[in-house]
């Protein structure tokens, strides 16, 4: 990194020092000051036009817009002066002029940041009584639709369409109070992050038809997670209301995703709440499968495996933890391992270096390898005849069935039960899916990062790592991964690359496996 | 001069010397009255000498800020490595505002000479003059005048003869007044929406293309012509004894409520009240002048006490609760509802708000709407106090200044005439209710 000046100045009444070149407004949240604000955001170019995050600096003529005026030495700014609060409130009360306060029926009630100003620092009531302007809902293709009533024009989402995604569909139209956002003729919203316009939009006008009127947003828990759906990586925040998922947002990080997340990733979560769950052990009895204990379907699993060469299938979305223990099934067993890939299009948003939708679409391919399995695009291949198949999480979607004939027994340790296992299986052992357990993926550039449980699995489904390690226990390889945690730390303790890394270190944004420093941090 | 009328003995012709005459709109014509002197001359001389010159004549800007002319060329630092650029705003899209059209139209080799000689001066070989989108006559006369300049050689890669470039393209506008602001100009010479940028970076950093730029008005570039040939000293002649700061002739166009409209070239510093009683003809017959508007729609209304105090320049009219602004004299008389008169200033600044800055956007046409309800009899007084609160909310607080145009006059017009205001309050229409409305 080169020597940047480093510049002092006071933000209500706090002494702060940030590099030249930063916004007021940057420094102010290193003061600990949040400006109001609705054009500004840090991962677009800067557009200086809502005028809400109004400043006033002491010896300058006039009020500073924070989003486009760079710190200056020895500066005392005031945020909450009189003054300042003077012009925001009155850009609140324009902004409401022609809004049709319909917060009632808004899907961005209580996360809207027009909502949330207006009620912090904006007038009780509105003076304003003439007709409002009024313009139709309109669909913008993809996820989006636009509620021009709504909108303030503060144009983040043409700005992500030029500027971040290269695909200019949007512009603003007319102008005075007639203005609004359209899209250019014979153009729709279908690019594959198009749907961050939705997150970015700071009211109630770019909206999700997916998630239209399924919740209010303080109806939500969140959870910090990691996207699975490609080998990219991203942050995101998986949203439940009663134990369903309802919506998938990116969660902000620098080294991986910035503030993005790519239309495939946030709308393909349905399988998150599937109904169709094993949701006990199963133990094959007289040629059906029957209910049982964990106990027990651990004793049968246990006896299946006694002396036999495991061959384990599994599958790339599962969590390091539950990959390194299945590699220690293969390492006990002599056996082998290996997955597959399902394969998409490359999909890259062009104004964010290295951040993509990948063509590997699963979450933990570089642990898949790391803890020893071989990819392949036909896995059962290398199974020789004899061997205790076991199947981790894999629907084995398109395998040839004679394949599966060559196993000498079957255990399958899955959220669901395909068509084939009711009839092949021997063992089934319900595990928890991504969003209902701890873990950590390793993506395409070696980031290790967590995520964490968002909702609860059904019935007795376990998280993977304590399913695969009361496996191990039973077949007397060992003991001791009753958490994610501790799971992690005798993955780090064994593996080099790991070496040094705990779900402390690691925090919500992840960190570089040793090795990978160049390639993550490139 | 007043044209079409001939020019009053009081006038002072210096760039309008020329106008109603039909021969002098010709390249022929222009050279045979003195034209492209100053460019021969202005070639063979360095760049800075006559950045001096133009510093020593005290040229301000003619376009409405009145901004030193020779200061902003000095702002383009030559050998920067990089292409410079220099604008003509052509624009001429203030109300009330006709001067450069004059100009163009009867002079346009003038201005072709002053862009030349304003793009050497400042290290740029090229020149764009935006045209305002209406002005179809000047448009046809100025690249006309361009064309037959190029054929002469007088413009192009060797310029009459010196080696120099220079080249003067026109561009026609689309009939947006927000593309009179600088910076909006340039947005729409490069092909995008006209919206005006942040300042910082200001043009002569970073403004045509992202390159040095310098902007001027047309006025300002025809005098050019005149200063380098006669000499700054010449130029300083002109004004008040008193007030160095404003020199020269400027050109006034009067319309409105006036015995004789049009363009008027005085000497700065001329007293307002000669000029609309003497010059101008003064009210129409039985009719008194009540405001006036000196520079254009922006600048703040004048009583008539005001106005026939004013000596006619940047600071005289600063002294009387204006400004000079573009020159473009709007004159209201008594028979007028200057409410109404506001109501339709309003409109048109809240139909061409560019839409960015929020207070603008909705603050035009919030302003519109309340004094559009005022004239039309369903005003209160709580209005009144609204309108003042709006004007201050939209004043200083945006990216260019057409949000404190529009609120310019308001608030003027609310201090120096509130009985207007009230007077159609209190004619407040009384909305028949019917008795039995179940």
């Amino acid at each position: 990194m080169t020597d940047v000046a480093m510049v002092n100045l006071t933000i209500e009444g706090r002494a702060v020092r940030v590099p030249s070149g930063t916004s007021i407004l940057e420094a102010a949240k290193v003061a600990g000051v949040l400006v109001p604000h609705y054009c500004y955001h840090p991962g677009l170019p800067v557009a200086g036009v809502c005028r809400m995050c109004l400043v006033e600096v002491e010896k300058a003529p006039k009020l500073a817009p924070s989003c486009a005026t760079t710190v200056a030495e020895g500066q005392v700014v005031h945020v909450h002066s009189p003054k300042s609060l003077e012009a925001r409130k009155g850009v609140l009360e324009m902004l409401l002029i022609n809004h049709p306060l319909d917060c009632p029926i808004c899907d961005q009630a209580g996360e809207c940041e027009l909502q949330d100003y207006t009620y912090q620092e904006g007038r009780a009531e509105g003076r304003y009584r003439d007709p409002k302007r009024f313009n139709p809902v309109e669909d913008f293709g993809g996820d989006v639709m636009y509620v021009a009533n709504r909108c303030i024009l503060c144009t983040r989402c043409v700005r992500f369409m030029d500027d971040i995604a290269h695909d200019p569909v949007l512009a603003v139209a007319e102008r005075g109070d007639r203005a609004l956002i359209a899209k250019f003729d014979g153009e729709d919203l279908t690019h594959a992050w198009a749907g961050n316009v939705i997150d970015l939009c700071p009211v109630g006008a770019l909206l999700s038809k997916d998630s239209l009127n399924k919740a209010r947003a303080w109806e939500l828990d969140r959870s910090a997670s990691v996207c699975p759906h490609c080998s990219q990586g991203c942050n995101m925040i998986v949203e439940t209301r009663d134990n369903q998922v309802i919506r998938l947002r990116p969660r902000p990080n620098d080294a991986v995703n910035k503030f993005f997340m790519c239309d495939h990733g946030r709308l393909n979560y349905r399988w998150m709440n599937r109904q169709d769950r094993v949701d006990s052990p199963l133990v094959r009895q007289h040629d059906v499968l029957a209910k049982a204990d964990w106990e027990v379907a651990l004793r049968v699993a246990g006896q299946l495996l006694g002396g036999k060469r495991a061959f384990v299938l599994a599958s790339p979305n599962l969590s390091n933890e539950a990959l390194f223990l299945l590699g220690k099934l293969v390492a006990k067993t002599g056996g082998s391992g290996a997955f597959r890939v399902v394969q998409g299009a490359e999909a890259p948003l062009p104004g964010v270096e290295d951040l993509a939708l990948r063509a590997d679409r699963a979450a933990n391919v570089r642990g898949a390898e790391l803890a020893g399995f071989v990819r392949s695009e036909s896995p059962l291949s290398g199974m020789q005849g004899g061997e205790v198949l076991v199947v981790a999480d894999e629907e084995l979607a398109g395998v040839d069935a004679t394949d599966v004939a060559k196993a000498g027994a079957i255990i399958v340790i899955g959220t669901t039960l395909p068509a084939w296992a009711r009839h092949a299986a021997t063992v089934v052992l319900p595990i928890a899916n991504t969003v209902e357990e701890d873990g950590t993926f390793t993506n395409l550039r070696g980031r290790v990062q967590r995520f964490l449980q968002a909702k609860a699995a059904p019935g007795l489904a376990r998280p993977s790592f304590l399913a695969i390690g009361d496996l191990l226990a039973e077949i007397g390889e060992g003991s001791g991964y009753w958490t994610a945690s501790q799971t992690f730390d005798a993955l780090a303790a064994s593996h080099a690359e790991f070496a040094g890394l705990s779900y402390d270190a690691l925090g919500l944004k992840g960190a570089p496996l040793a090795g990978a420093m160049a390639g993550a941090s490139a | 001069m007043g044209f079409p009328h001939t020019p009053h003995e009081r006038e002072t012709l210096v760039l309008s010397e020329y106008f109603g005459v039909r021969e002098a709109i010709s390249l022929a014509g222009y050279k045979q009255r003195g034209g492209y002197a100053a460019l021969d001359k202005a070639l063979r001389m360095e760049p800075a000498e006559i950045v001096q010159i133009v510093k020593d004549s005290g040229l301000r800007g003619r376009g409405g800020a009145g901004f030193p002319t020779g200061m902003k060329w000095s702002f383009m630092k030559p050998g920067d490595g990089k292409p410079h650029y220099l604008c003509c705003n052509a624009d001429e899209s203030e109300p009330g505002t006709f001067k450069d059209r004059e100009i163009m139209r009867w002079t346009p080799h003038a201005l072709v000479e002053g862009c030349a000689i304003a793009a050497y001066a400042i290290g740029a070989e090229v020149a764009y003059v935006y045209i305002r989108g209406e002005y179809t006559e000047a448009l046809d006369r100025m690249n006309a005048a361009c064309k037959e300049a190029y054929a002469a050689g007088i413009l192009g890669a060797n310029a009459m003869g010196t080696g120099k470039t220079v080249h003067v393209y026109v561009h026609k506008g689309a009939g947006a007044y927000i593309c009179g602001e600088e910076t909006a100009l340039m947005n729409s010479l490069e092909g995008r929406r006209g919206n005006p940028r942040i300042k910082p970076p200001f043009p002569a950093v970073s403004g045509l293309f992202n390159q040095p730029t310098t902007i001027n008005n047309v006025e300002t570039l025809v005098a050019v012509n005149h200063i380098l040939i006669k000499g700054a000293e010449w130029y300083r002649t002109f004004g008040r004894v008193d007030n160095p700061k404003s020199t020269g002739t400027k050109l006034f166009s009067v319309c409105g409520n006036i015995a004789r409209p049009g363009n008027y070239e005085v000497a700065m510093g001329f007293p307002f009240k000669d000029f609309l009683y003497d010059l101008c003809g003064g009210p129409l017959p039985g009719r008194e002048f009540k405001a006036i508007i000196p520079g254009g729609i922006s600048v703040p209304i004048q009583t008539r006490a005001e106005a026939e105090n004013s000596p006619m320049d940047y600071e005289g009219f600063v002294a009387n609760g204006t400004m000079l602004g573009s020159g473009g004299v709007i004159v209201i008389d008594d028979a007028q509802n200057l409410v109404k008169q506001i109501a339709r200033a309003a409109r048109f600044f809240a139909h061409e708000s560019c839409a960015q800055c929020t207070q603008c956007r909705e603050g035009t046409a919030w302003t519109t709407k309340i004094l559009e309800r005022i004239v039309a009899g369903d005003g209160t007084h709580e209005d009144l106090d609204t309108l003042m609160e709006i004007a201050d909310n939209m004043t200083g607080k945006t990216i260019c200044v057409l949000s404190d145009s529009c609120a310019t006059p308001v608030v003027s017009g609310l201090t120096k005439f509130r009985d207007d205001f009230e007077a159609l309050i209190k004619r407040k229409k009384v909305h028949m209710v019917p008795a039995q409305v179940a």
